[in-house]
């Protein structure tokens, strides 16, 4: 039956994608995977292709924005689209689903881990406690909503997660220390008091891989420290629970003293 | 060796303001500006007397002997001694062809007084009082010298009392102008009066004249002038009268030193504030002040490179020292600090404020540049901007027959883009051409042929001449939605046409883009009819004229994306539509937004198409049409063949504006498509045996006939290789 399907393939390799995704790619006609978003750092083509047992067509994300061609082919055929993380969790694919429901074409979703979805314990700290996220992004120019997200989500003691740039068809990614003196940078222009180099922060770096490396710390300390390969992301804890205390002493190697100040 | 002894006797008076005088000389076509000069010249002992007439000495360019006028203003300074006192006059001399208008305004910049060229036989004519418009614009106090008297006794044999009639005619036509053009403070003050020595009469090829005082001084009447030409005695008329003398000296008493003409001149040629220590400094052409130098002028001289002459309004500039440009935004070191006298460049070690200097060794600097020392580059607002007015409309690619003459080319075309800011030299990457822009056919006629000479006549193919169009639009509306393609973000744009008001003030750089915002909300309310707040949401005003207006209030993240909005907005200026032309006279205005919080979903990449799809599918909605370049040919035929010539034109889509008799000649304005004008020289020729003359400008941008729209802009997307018919506003909509 003509469908088009959003499959999610986790954070790291292609073992990620789950049974259910994995029946439902191996029966489609058509395979595609949108590589524009993200970066799974071990996933290796050939060996997806061979799981699925089919040619994966790779696309762009002027095919994706444009979609006009996934979709004249979703209503005739069915098509797998593979996605890194979670299909939806990053906004996306939503058009892209909005635009297929519109047409009258069957929609399935397999869901996946994401950043989102595993940041927060992979640092130690609790999912309820977390504030909006934003997208620390290159200054070009310099956009203050990550600050700005930063001040509302401490005034209400809450954690901020933040996704760092990715522009994976440039081929540039932005390193946590980088992301550190952005915000640093945003405090110096808008001198809110929201960015110190003193306040604790935690970077997790490959999320959900093998190599995945959670160091917590003061915000000067990281900024100087190489986490390697992307993708990176970078939490600004806010009022800390004991446990999440504790979890980032022995996770994240934070100092004591440090966090004992956030309690 | 008398030209060494001179010099370092203006050097030494260079410094001492009071008598020192900055002036120019002003004419319509022919009117005998050059000869003048070279009397001037002749007289201050510089080249011999009898060469002076023939050499032409200021005409550097060849070309300009071959048609007859002066297309690039020279500068050079002179000695005059007057009751004792030794005086230097810096003379400007000043193009005489109206295609290159940027040329003239930038001459009256550096100068305080003019002194207007009136062939006495003509009388003022259309480019007289052009040019006399813009000397009033830069605050010149014109003369009026009335040339070539020697016709009106000698060729059309008048009676004293004609004569008379006719040389008084000129004045109150002259003094008329004054009254339209002055501003209302010099009205009174700059009329000639002949009784006071402020005109002079007399014959630029004969090189005799007086002024009223003179004459009374010699005890002698007009009537003696009129009998020496009867008796064939010029050469009385050259010993008791040189020319030199008369205008030196109506000069030197009635055009005001540098320091009492800054004074007034300062706040109305430049825009900054008067009171800041470089605006009082310049008020005072304080010698002692930070170092400004305005750019008039950049010739290539074959040996020295770049030689760049202006004017310095403050400081003295010291040779080696290092000067920061405004323009070019680049700083170079002055190697050598000079004077010019004649084709020659003297070496003085400095120079003081108020007077015209020639440097070398600052290769980045064009006309109109403003020099400062690199510490004040900050402190100092710039003379000049951007130049809004003279876009090229005609380009032609060419290429060296063999490629061996490849460098010489481009050297050439190198030099002739420093001498000519107007003329636009650029490199067609995909095809490896090189692409010449002008002003008009004749001015790449002219370019081409002075190309030739520099290049010592090397063969050159020419592809022919395209006419630059631009697109603009007639109707208004919207609003038209752009969406981004993640479609997280849209965008509502309206578009309309400028009103041409607006159009008119952004063309004479009365109103700008980075201009105090306050200023420019009242210029555009009293002058435009703007609305208020709209007014105050300018955010871009692009050189072709088109206007970026935010009217949403407070909408979030706005700010955040304003820059590429802008972006987007001039990129898609630069190339419109219809058929890849740059838009013109178009108003956009933001009027709603729906931005996406997170920056990673709203980069350029996502902004710019937004923007452009609004834009273009709300213009291509808006009755989109096509404009063209329109010249006006300004012309003098012999009655004979005043048929030919308007049966030519008419078949070109011509109109006639005016025609004038002028003595035996017809004297007609008329107006002609860009298009049009390809073989134009060539027809009007030979319908005229040769006889006739005629200069062209830039006259306005015009509808392109909609009859002929559809089939020019098919023409124009073919040439660049598009599909034949342009977009439909759907194509603009997104899904
Ligand atoms: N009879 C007569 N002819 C003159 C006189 N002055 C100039 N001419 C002639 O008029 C023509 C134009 O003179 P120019 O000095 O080149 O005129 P111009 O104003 O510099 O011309 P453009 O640079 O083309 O604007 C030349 O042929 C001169 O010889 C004069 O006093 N009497
Ligand atoms: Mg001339």
């Amino acid at each position: 039956m003509p469908s088009l399907a959003f499959i999610g393939l986790g954070l790291y390799d292609e073992k990620g994608i789950s049974l259910h995704g994995l029946e439902i790619a191996k029966s489609a006609e058509i395979v595609l995977l949108e590589s524009y978003t993200n970066i799974m750092p071990g996933l290796n083509l050939e060996s997806l292709g061979k799981m699925i047992g089919k040619e994966i067509r790779l696309i762009g994300r002027r095919e994706v924005e444009d979609g006009k061609w996934i979709l004249d082919a979703a209503a005739k055929r069915e098509v797998a689209l593979l996605v890194a993380g979670d299909p939806f969790v990053a906004t996306t694919h939503v058009d892209l689903r909005l635009r297929a429901i519109k047409r009258g074409i069957r929609v399935e979703v397999v869901n996946a881990p994401s950043i989102v979805s595993v940041a927060p314990g992979a640092v130690g700290l609790q999912n309820y406690k977390f504030g909006k996220s934003a997208t620390i992004t290159f200054p070009e120019p310099l956009s203050l909503v990550p600050y700005e997200t930063l001040r509302i989500n401490r005034s209400l003691g809450l954690h901020s997660l933040f996704f760092l740039d990715l522009r994976v068809e440039e081929g540039r990614f932005m390193k946590a220390g980088e992301a550190i003196r952005l915000l640093l940078d945003m405090e110096a222009k808008q001198r809110g008091g929201v960015v110190s180099e003193e306040m604790l922060m935690v970077v997790l770096a490959r999320a959900g891989s093998p190599s995945q490396l959670v160091r917590a710390g003061k915000a000067a300390v990281l900024e100087d420290l190489d986490f390697g390969p992307p993708p990176h992301s970078l939490i600004v804890p806010g009022r800390l629970h004991f446990m999440e205390a504790e979890a980032l002493v022995l996770i994240g190697g934070a100092d004591e003293d440090l966090v004992r100040g956030y309690l | 060796m008398p030209k060494y002894k001179q010099t370092e006797e203006i050097i030494k008076l260079m410094s001492n303001k009071l008598n020192v005088r900055n002036i120019g000389t002003l004419a319509h076509v022919d009117h005998g500006k050059t000869t003048l000069s070279d009397s001037l010249l002749a007289g201050a002992g510089l080249i011999s007397q009898k060469i002076a007439a023939q050499a032409l000495a200021l005409d550097y360019v060849e070309i300009e002997q071959l048609r007859q006028m002066t297309v690039k203003a020279a500068n050079v300074s002179l000695l005059h001694e007057k009751n004792d006192q030794s005086y230097v006059i810096n003379l400007i001399d000043t193009p005489g062809h109206v295609d290159f208008t940027g040329h003239v305004t930038r001459s009256l910049r550096v100068m305080d007084g003019g002194i207007v060229v009136v062939d006495s036989v003509e009388g003022v004519m259309t480019q007289t009082e052009t040019v006399l418009r813009q000397a009033m614009d830069e605050k010149v106090r014109p003369l009026l010298y009335v040339n070539k008297v020697d016709r009106l006794i000698k060729e059309l044999r008048l009676s004293p009392q004609e004569i008379l009639e006719r040389l008084l005619k000129i004045i109150r036509d002259f003094n008329a102008l004054l009254e339209t053009y002055a501003d209302p403070e010099f009205k009174d003050k700059w009329k000639v009066n002949p009784d006071k020595g402020q005109v002079a009469f007399g014959s630029a090829l004969h090189k005799w004249g007086f002024t009223l005082p003179i004459i009374k001084a010699k005890g002698m009447k007009f009537s003696d002038v009129i009998d020496a030409y009867n008796k064939g005695d010029i050469e009385r008329l050259q010993k008791e009268f040189p020319l030199h003398i008369a205008i030196l000296d109506m000069a030197v008493d009635h055009i005001p030193n540098p320091v009492e003409a800054q004074k007034y001149r300062i706040p109305k040629i430049w825009r900054g504030d008067i009171n800041s220590p470089i605006g009082k400094a310049m008020l005072n052409c304080d010698e002692n002040g930070p170092l400004v130098i305005c750019v008039n002028k950049v010739i290539v001289d074959p040996h020295a490179g770049p030689v760049v002459t202006g004017r310095i309004f403050s400081g003295t500039i010291h040779e080696g020292e290092q000067l920061y440009g405004l323009m070019s935004k680049s700083e170079g070191r002055v190697q050598q600090v000079s004077l010019y006298m004649g084709p020659y460049r003297e070496i003085c070690p400095e120079m003081a404020s108020g007077n015209i200097v020639a440097l070398l060794g600052l290769d980045n600097a064009r006309a109109g540049e403003t020099l400062v020392r690199p510490a004040d580059k900050d402190a100092m607002f710039p003379f000049e901007k951007m130049k809004y007015i003279s876009d090229p409309v005609v380009t032609v690619a060419i290429e060296p027959k063999y490629s061996r003459d490849l460098p010489k080319l481009i050297d050439a075309l190198h030099k002739m883009a420093i001498e000519d800011p107007t003329l636009s030299v650029k490199i067609n990457q995909e095809t490896g051409e090189y692409l010449i822009a002008g002003m008009g056919s004749l001015h790449l006629e002219i370019a081409l042929w002075d190309l030739k000479q520099r290049t010592g006549g090397i063969e050159i193919t020419t592809t022919p001449p395209i006419v630059v169009y631009r697109e603009s639009l007639t109707g208004a509306g919207g609003p038209f939605e752009g969406k981004s393609p993640n479609k997280h973000n849209r965008l509502y744009l309206k578009v309309e046409p400028l009103n041409q008001e607006t159009i008119d003030l952004i063309q004479q750089g009365v109103i700008y883009e980075d201009m105090d915002s306050k200023e420019r909300v009242r210029i555009l309310r009293e002058k435009a009819g703007w609305d208020n707040e709209e007014a105050k949401g300018i955010w871009a005003i692009d050189s072709y004229v088109n206007v970026l207006v935010d009217a949403t209030k407070g909408l979030q993240y706005i700010r955040e994306i304003k820059d590429t909005i802008i972006q987007a907005f001039r990129l898609n200026v630069s190339e419109g539509p219809l058929a890849r032309e740059p838009i013109r006279g178009l108003k956009v205005l933001l009027v709603d937004a729906n931005v996406h919080e997170d920056p990673a979903h709203r980069g350029p990449g996502q902004i710019m198409p937004a923007i452009r799809d609004a834009m273009f599918c709300g213009f291509l909605s808006c009755n989109p049409i096509l404009l063209e370049p329109i010249i006006k040919l300004d012309m003098k035929v012999p009655q004979d063949f005043l048929g030919g010539v308007t049966r030519i034109i008419a078949g070109k889509r011509g109109k006639i504006i005016s025609m004038d008799q002028v003595g035996q000649v017809m004297h007609l304005v008329s107006e002609i498509p860009v298009s049009e004008t390809f073989d134009l020289s060539d027809q009007l020729r030979s319908a005229t045996a040769g006889k006739a003359f005629w200069g062209t400008e830039f006259a306005r941008w015009s509808p392109v006939p909609s009859s002929m729209l559809a089939d020019t802009i098919k023409k124009i997307r073919e040439r660049k290789g598009l599909s034949p018919n342009p977009p439909t506003p759907q194509e603009f909509m997104s899904m």
